[in-house]
């Protein structure tokens, strides 16, 4: 024996070095617990740290521009407006004319003071601008912002804009265009967001332009009168503005490196900076589209959608039904062994084989039934078997394996008394199995279902092979249609190379995510409802 | 009724032939020997394919199995490139998942308390559900970023394998971890309170006791996490790259062990298939069936780790 034993003091040393070892062990395996909490973290932050931030979007016509540019036009086209490039020049003009109503900066009001007077605006005075009449005005003493747009444009006689004012015409005197006061008036009176413009001014801003056949053709999708703000809007920013992203940066770089941000964006022309929330509304309801600002998940969602209800009414009533027969019928005959084995080995091929499968047997083989060209309603243009009902079956076998594991467990969870009791007052076997162990089972094996479904849901590669399209526009109208699902569209957006699309695969990523939880919340609120403990 | 006639009845039932329950019998069986026929498919449809490759002229197995690239352009298959690379992003996916899946079981079998361990699984079980895409999404645009980082720009290319590897052990860390945590929770109590009475410290009953016994259920752990490491497909095909590494000859590819830098991108067999079935492929084509030839590679590496993992179970599981 070469063992020893230490004693004594060095005994008590010993037992201290092994609790210390011990205590640094358990912080270590601590931390990695820790470790894999923190991962999922970062993951999380890391996609929705991509789903927003200032976005340098560059317009063909900036949408400030275009709508100051349309008012400042019509203020210079009214009847009898006259632009004046020296601001004395305009003083002196409208100090002699008590029909006038002119505009001027406040210094140069200041400065003629004596002999003009200011308009005052009811709701406070205009900045950076002043509305001013001549002393010999005896009538206009205020106005208010709304009788200032007829005032500028279009009214003829000072009794169109109040009907208590002299029937006299209005003469307008207005600085050059481009003058500082000029802009701010427009600003301040009419507003520079084009969101915020009434439809008939949007639709003059159409006319302005675009030419007359195109407006003209818009007119014949749908009359004007049915048309709403929100939709002339859509259309001015589609045709008139034509905004592209630049470049995007991150929300965390948007919160705390403004400084940087605003710079680069500076080195950008015409470049804007926007806050961007990618994964809006918009955004969810937008079919596909090649141009970031528009594109959307409504084709991949309703994609996704068929594709997965496919796989939901093959795969679950087969795997419950193979579940059944190998709990319920199985004799254990080596037949029944080979089945056993085989759905434990098919558990662990790679999801990618199943695509191969898939792609070898449903497009190909079985190319005229999945294209729906033997029932005479496919798709002319996908009559290679590419098709929703392919993808689906394909996604079926991958998730067959799993239903049956976690069907075969609920079933064998269920008491052989209930079985018994059954069978011994005289039921058949399927009236036992669909009377007793089946409602018994069936929260176990929903949630079982609710899970496979869910893993078939966020499966992307088998898909590819199975031939999803690369660029589709059209929602998918059954089985028999070309498909896209939301996983591929995140994979197809993350490798493009603008910076645009990865912020779009976040959002869809947090789409694909929330489609996730929600099944998953479902499948787990079916278990705690209905689980019974025997 | 009379007791009489009930007798007599009782028989008549039971000899009754009962149409319907025979025919659900046949249907159910019918729906478990599908998944036979989806084994029976996958094998058929591979071998035949891959069978259909290998007689083609330009196609020979020994340099399929043997050469230094993978142009399907200059007729050269060489399946050992994508195979290499499928190794590294496998090895470095392991390196990360198995220390970390094995501590993180044996915090939760050994040290958690019970609240802590109804706590912490499920985080860990929404790591397992989250979709591999998503996870090639992290690998692109947050380890990459963070190697170059950590690394230099100049090292670590936008594509490599190093990412994808680590990512890929992200992913397979719930599966280690929760089935190691359940070869390490079977081993009976009674060890671990024999070896507390004998003096032992928790961490020499978990380190020196309770892992030698679960020892048959971490390896067939181990072995199906590698075996879902080198299936793994959508990682591999974000952020790996999107050209197999290719040599002019193993001399080339074995300078300076250039054929295992993880800080290049290469290609494995998965993301290859992924990226060739992505385009619109002719069914007569070469690239076609050189699919199949990978896939029947692939499908034989996970098939063959599948049964050893089995075997493992099955041999070296100690009985209590």
């Amino acid at each position: 024996m070469t063992s020893y034993f230490p004693e004594g003091d060095e005994l008590q040393k010993f037992v201290k070095r092994r609790r210390q070892k011990g205590l640094i062990w358990r912080s270590l395996f601590l931390l990695a617990t820790t470790l894999g909490v923190i991962v999922l973290m970062v993951l999380l932050v890391t996609i929705i740290n991509d789903s927003m931030g200032y976005a340098a979007v560059a317009y063909k016509i900036a949408p400030d521009e275009l709508v100051v540019g349309f008012y400042r036009g019509m203020m210079l086209d009214a009847p009898r407006a006259q632009t004046y490039t020296d601001l004395d020049d305009l003083a002196r003009a409208l100090a002699g004319n008590p029909n006038a109503v002119g505009l001027l900066d406040p210094a140069a009001f200041q400065a003629h003071a004596d002999i003009l007077r200011q308009v005052q605006v009811a709701g406070g005075d205009l900045s950076g601008v002043v509305v001013a009449v001549s002393k010999d005005n005896d009538w206009v003493q205020n106005v208010t912002i709304l009788e200032l747009t007829p005032l500028f444009t279009v009214a003829e006689t000072w009794s169109d804009v109040r009907p208590g004012w002299p029937d006299a015409p209005v003469h307008r005197a207005l600085p050059e265009a481009g003058s500082p006061a000029l802009d701010a008036f427009v600003t301040q009176v009419y507003g520079d967001d084009p969101a915020e413009q009434p439809i008939e001014a949007l639709l003059a801003m159409l006319a302005q332009h675009r030419s007359a056949g195109a407006l003209r053709q818009f007119v014949a999708e749908k009359p004007l009168a049915l048309r709403t703000q929100e939709e002339v809007l859509a259309i001015l920013e589609e045709q008139v503005l034509e905004p592209t992203v630049v470049e995007t940066w991150s929300l965390y770089e948007s919160l705390f490196d403004r400084a940087a941000i605003k710079e680069a964006a500076a080195g950008m022309p015409d470049a804007h900076l926007e806050f961007r929330r990618w994964i809006t509304w918009d955004f969810i309801t937008s079919p596909q589209s090649s141009q970031p600002e528009y594109a959307g998940v409504r084709t991949a969602i309703l994609g996704s959608l068929w594709v997965v209800f496919i796989t939901l009414i093959f795969a679950v009533p087969v795997g419950i039904g193979a579940a059944i027969y190998l709990e319920e019928y199985g004799s254990g005959s080596w037949l029944d062994q080979l089945i056993e084995t085989n759905i434990n080995n098919l558990a662990g091929v790679p999801s990618i084989i199943y695509g191969m499968l898939g792609l070898a047997v449903f497009v190909r083989a079985l190319g005229p039934l999945t294209s729906g060209a033997i029932f005479g309603v496919g798709d002319p243009t996908t009559s290679n078997g590419r098709t929703i009902l392919s993808a689906g079956l394909t996604l079926g076998l991958l998730i067959l394996p799993i239903i049956i594991i976690n069907a075969r467990e609920a079933i064998r969870a269920v008491p052989q008394a209930f079985r018994e009791a059954s069978l011994g007052l005289g039921a058949t076997k399927w009236q036992t199995i669909w009377h007793h162990v089946l409602p018994n089972a069936i929260p176990g094996i929903l949630t079982g279902s609710i899970l496979a479904i869910s893993r078939a849901f966020g499966e992307t590669a088998p898909l590819i092979v199975v031939g999803a399209s690369t660029a589709i526009f059209l929602d998918p109208s059954g089985p028999f249609s070309k498909f896209t699902t939301l996983p591929i569209q995140i994979y197809q957006w993350t490798a493009r190379p603008q910076a645009a699309f990865q912020n779009l695969a976040a959002a869809a990523i947090i789409v694909l995510l929330a489609l996730l939880l929600a099944l998953n919340a479902f499948a787990i609120y079916l278990r705690n409802r209905y689980a019974v403990r025997y | 009724m009379s007791p009489h006639a009930s007798t007599e009845m009782a028989p008549d039932l039971r000899k009754q032939r009962r149409w319907g329950e025979t025919a659900i019998h046949a249907l159910l069986f019918l729906f478990a020997t599908l998944s036979i026929l989806t084994t029976a498919g996958i094998v058929i449809v591979l071998f035949s394919q891959a069978l259909r490759f290998f007689a083609r002229p330009e196609v020979n197995l020994w340099a399929f199995l043997t050469d230094s690239a993978w142009q399907p352009q200059i007729d050269r298959f060489g399946i050992m490139v994508l195979v290499i690379a499928t190794l590294i992003t496998s090895v470095i996916a392991m390196i990360v998942a198995i220390p970390l899946g094995m501590m993180i079981a044996i915090y939760l079998s050994e040290y958690a308390s019970p609240r802590t361990r109804n706590t912490l699984k499920p985080i860990l079980e929404v790591l397992a559900g989250i979709p591999t895409v998503v996870y090639g999404y992290f690998a692109l645009t947050f380890m990459t970023p963070l190697l170059q980082g950590l690394i230099g720009k100049d090292v670590v290319e936008i594509f490599n394998v190093a990412a994808a590897g680590i990512v890929i052990g992200i992913l397979i860390l719930p599966l280690v971890t929760s089935m190691a945590e359940d070869a390490l929770s079977a081993v009976p109590d009674l060890l671990r309170e024999a070896a507390y009475g004998l003096g032992a410290t928790r961490l020499e009953t978990a380190l020196k006791v309770v892992t030698p016994a679960a020892l048959s259920g971490l390896a067939a752990a181990f072995i199906v996490a590698v075996s879902r490491a080198i299936g793994e497909t959508m990682i591999v095909a974000i952020a790996a790259g999107a050209g197999p590494r290719n040599f002019d000859s193993w001399s080339d590819a074995f300078h300076n062990l250039a054929i295992f830098n993880p800080f290049k991108a290469a290609e494995t067999m998965t993301g290859h298939i992924v990226r060739i079935s992505g385009g619109d492929i002719s069914y007569e084509s070469i690239d076609y069936d050189s699919l199949f030839a990978i896939g029947l590679t692939l499908f034989l590496i996970t098939f063959a780790l599948n049964l050893i993992s089995r075997r493992v179970v099955k041999r070296f599981r100690e009985v209590y």
